[in-house]
């Protein structure tokens, strides 16, 4: 059961990759990187992953995926559509190798897999993991300052003068 | 055989494959950065499933793929803003147009 939901969610999630780089329709190619998002949080469930995938789906499919679509409508080029450049056969080629290096290498690693089995409610331990003692606080706050660096360099970047 | 590591490892893999071609091979801008999206998160489906077969109880893998979609966040926020500012001087989101570093 488990086996045949994660096949048929790769097999999904290749498609609409795949569907975003060679749709000829800008927006087209966004709806189908939001179906992949959607997607992409079925494969954090089948990982035991819960609340990893709720962020998945609030973050990218709430949030990222509105900011893709406006950009898409305030900077429109309907008659040039989604052409390739000039990089196109050696970005194949550097994909296709890319693939084959690295399947190789994960196939040929002997990876050490634990025996326990996973968490059943992740949110907790995360939680103590990221607020605890010699846990990530100083990089939750760095990221906070990050983030209050971005909001402020984009209405900078997209203010009228 | 049964669904492991591997098989994840390799999906996260493909996905990454696929943004890269992207990110090589398109023009437009905006397309570029959902390459950009796609490829970040074949590295959270690394991560996640390195946390979930390795360390299942220490969940560090989980915690850096949070920072991963943090800094996603971000960078998709200011990667519009710099498009839109380009788009509203140049009237085009053609990557090959943008050379206004170039002299």
């Amino acid at each position: 059961m488990f086996d045949i939901v994660f096949w048929i969610l790769a097999i999904l999630i290749v498609a609409a990759a795949l569907a975003v780089v060679f749709l000829r329709d800008v927006f087209r190619a966004a709806l189908a990187l939001i179906l992949l998002f959607l997607l992409i949080a079925g494969i954090y469930v089948t990982l035991n992953a819960d609340f990893l995938a709720v962020v998945q789906i609030l973050v990218y499919v709430g949030a990222i995926s509105i900011l893709l679509l406006v950009g898409i409508m305030l900077t429109r080029d309907v008659h040039r559509g989604n052409p390739s450049g000039k990089f196109r056969i050696p970005a194949i080629i550097v994909g296709i190798l890319l693939i084959v290096v690295l399947a190789f290498t994960i196939i040929d690693t002997n990876w050490m897999i634990s025996s326990s089995p996973p968490l059943d409610n992740t949110a907790g331990a995360i939680g103590t993991t990221l607020f605890g003692e010699g846990g990530y606080l100083l990089p939750v706050e760095i990221t906070a300052i990050l983030m209050l660096t971005a909001v402020l360099g984009a209405i900078v970047l997209i203010r009228e003068k | 055989m049964t669904v492991g590591l591997e098989h994840y490892l390799i999906l996260s893999a493909i996905l990454f494959a696929i943004g890269l071609y992207g990110v090589l091979a398109k023009r437009n801008a905006v397309i570029i950065l959902m390459c950009i999206e796609i490829m970040l998160n074949a590295v959270n489906i690394a991560l996640i499933a390195f946390s979930r077969y390795i360390t299942p109880l220490a969940l560090t893998g989980q915690i850096f793929a949070i920072f991963v979609m943090a800094v996603a966040a971000a960078e998709a926020a200011v990667g519009i803003a710099i498009i839109i500012t380009i788009y509203r001087n140049r009237e085009t989101i053609n990557i090959d147009k943008f050379d206004l570093t170039k002299w």
